[in-house]
């Protein structure tokens, strides 16, 4: 299985708009130098605008941790850098909206979904197989499966500039799956943005990624995201 | 007034331990609590009295700073006894007894020279009880909200943590938490407030009274005590929901329920 022609039309690099005058290269979207938190790490990599990164490995082996370090949420060693800027050189609010981890459970604390977003979808409720009815329900009546498609909407909603996604097909089916995979794919190829996508569906992978990394004991190691097997 | 005899004290303390021969048979280890709570009370108020008796032979600002910081040490550690969790470190005793002395101290000192003026200011006969009041109403406000705050925080970590995740700063993602702790916090003199003469006469009130008071003089200091207790409190309780739910959270914002200890 070869990659998807949506992932090989950006990854070539920055999009014309972000080219500079000068000579030298723009900073990669993010970049990860010597992140270490528990089990993981010392890691480093870069991902540019339009990768499309999925990490794989065995539970318990340190992948959501990874993401969450990422995401600044938990105390981490290391260097993070978003387009050129430190992490420390942001405020956290700001870090975690340009950076956006969808975590594998979703929370909902007030009573209605709308409730719980900003005005203004970058991708319609009805490609993920909702209409705007949806909106005004409240949080109590939706099905596991329902809060965790539209917890990818709400995290959206915030524009991030890395999707940070751990696991969110987990416990969809199929057809959501495939739902899910395509709304993920139409904010990605929009706008200038980078995914990391924690999954073991090596078919998913293949059809999702433009880079595959596998965690091996605390470490990443490069993987061909197209090998299925 | 009619004077106490020692008698007249056993009569209550039998009735007391008849209540414990009955609980006995239902319920052996109430009424193990309830003898040694009894025995404390017995000790406690005779030994407060004869300080009391020396305080008021010698007024000396030291020996009422001295008694003052010894209650609010006691409180203190009453307050970190009652959390379910606490911050681990010298911050588990710190929190809750700097926001009492915040609350209370600076209250009582406010009335003892704007509004009963007496000289010297700190009289004991004054000073004393009106700090002992304040203390421990402003204790249990101060345990109550903190109780509730880090004990929310650690059943919702998973929401406070969602809602950082989406881009909310710290005291955004705790705010409902944090209302809640302000709220058990500060009821009970609101409640008590509102109830004030109509189910309850408050227990100052009855005793001015008792003691022989005119009941209007006794009803003045009541309300007095009423409104010192509620701005103590609360002032107690804002401040301990606010350091606290502070010292939840990192420089970079984010929760670091590792910084609380069970018991």
């Amino acid at each position: 299985m070869t990659n998807p022609g949506w992932v090989s039309l950006l990854s070539g690099g920055i999009p014309a708009c972000n080219r500079k005058r000068t000579v030298s290269k723009a900073p990669p979207l993010l970049q990860i130098k010597n992140l270490r938190r528990l089990m993981i790490g010392p890691v480093s990599f870069d991902i540019a605008a339009g990768d499309c990164l999925c990490i794989s490995g065995p539970s318990g082996s340190g992948k959501s941790q990874l993401l969450r370090s990422i995401a600044d949420l938990d105390p981490h060693e290391g260097e993070l850098w978003l387009a050129g800027e430190s992490c420390e050189a942001i405020a956290p609010e700001k870090w975690r909206t340009a950076v956006g981890l969808l975590p594998p459970e979703s929370h909902w604390w007030l009573p209605h979904v709308k409730d719980h977003f900003h005005d203004g979808l970058p991708v319609p409720l009805e490609h993920i197989g909702f209409s705007a009815a949806i909106l005004e329900q409240p949080v109590i009546r939706l099905s596991s499966g329902e809060k965790q498609r539209l917890a990818l909407m709400r995290l959206l909603s915030n524009r991030p500039r890395v999707l940070l996604l751990d696991e969110p097909t987990a416990n969809l089916d199929p057809e959501n799956v495939r739902l899910v995979e395509a709304v993920i794919r139409e904010y990605h190829v929009a706008g200038v943005t980078a995914v990391i996508w924690v999954s073991h569906d090596r078919e998913q992978i293949a059809r999702v990624a433009n880079r595959h990394l596998e965690v091996v004991a605390g470490r990443l190691q490069e993987r061909d995201p197209a090998a299925v097997s | 007034m009619i004077t106490l005899s020692l008698a007249d004290l056993a009569i209550a303390a039998l009735l007391v331990l008849l209540l414990g021969l009955v609980t006995l048979r239902f319920h052996a280890a109430i009424t193990r609590l309830l003898l040694i709570a009894a025995v404390r009370t017995a000790i406690q108020l005779a030994l407060v009295g004869l300080v009391l008796k020396a305080l008021f032979a010698n007024v000396h600002l030291a020996w009422v700073t001295l008694m003052a910081l010894f209650m609010l040490l006691i409180a203190g550690r009453e307050v970190m006894l009652r959390q379910e969790r606490r911050f681990n470190g010298w911050r588990g005793f710190a929190v809750g007894t700097f926001s009492m002395f915040l609350s209370s101290f600076t209250v009582t000192v406010f009335a003892l020279i704007v509004i009963l003026g007496d000289s010297p200011w700190y009289t004991p006969q004054y000073a004393i009880p009106l700090l002992g009041m304040l203390l421990g109403n402003t204790m249990n406000g101060v345990a109550i909200a903190m109780d509730r705050l880090t004990n929310t925080a650690w059943e919702q970590r998973a929401v406070i943590e969602a809602r950082l995740l989406l881009g909310e700063r710290w005291d955004n993602a705790i705010a409902d938490i944090r209302q809640q702790a302000i709220h058990s916090g500060m009821i009970p003199i609101i409640n008590g407030m509102a109830t004030a003469g109509v189910v309850s006469l408050p227990g100052m009130m009855t005793g001015q009274i008792l003691a022989g008071a005119a009941p209007v003089e006794a009803v003045k200091y009541q309300i007095l005590i009423m409104f010192l207790i509620a701005v103590g409190t609360g002032l107690g309780t804002l401040a301990a929901v606010i350091a606290g739910s502070r010292r939840l959270f990192d420089e970079r914002q984010r929760l670091c329920l590792d910084r609380l200890r069970s018991k």
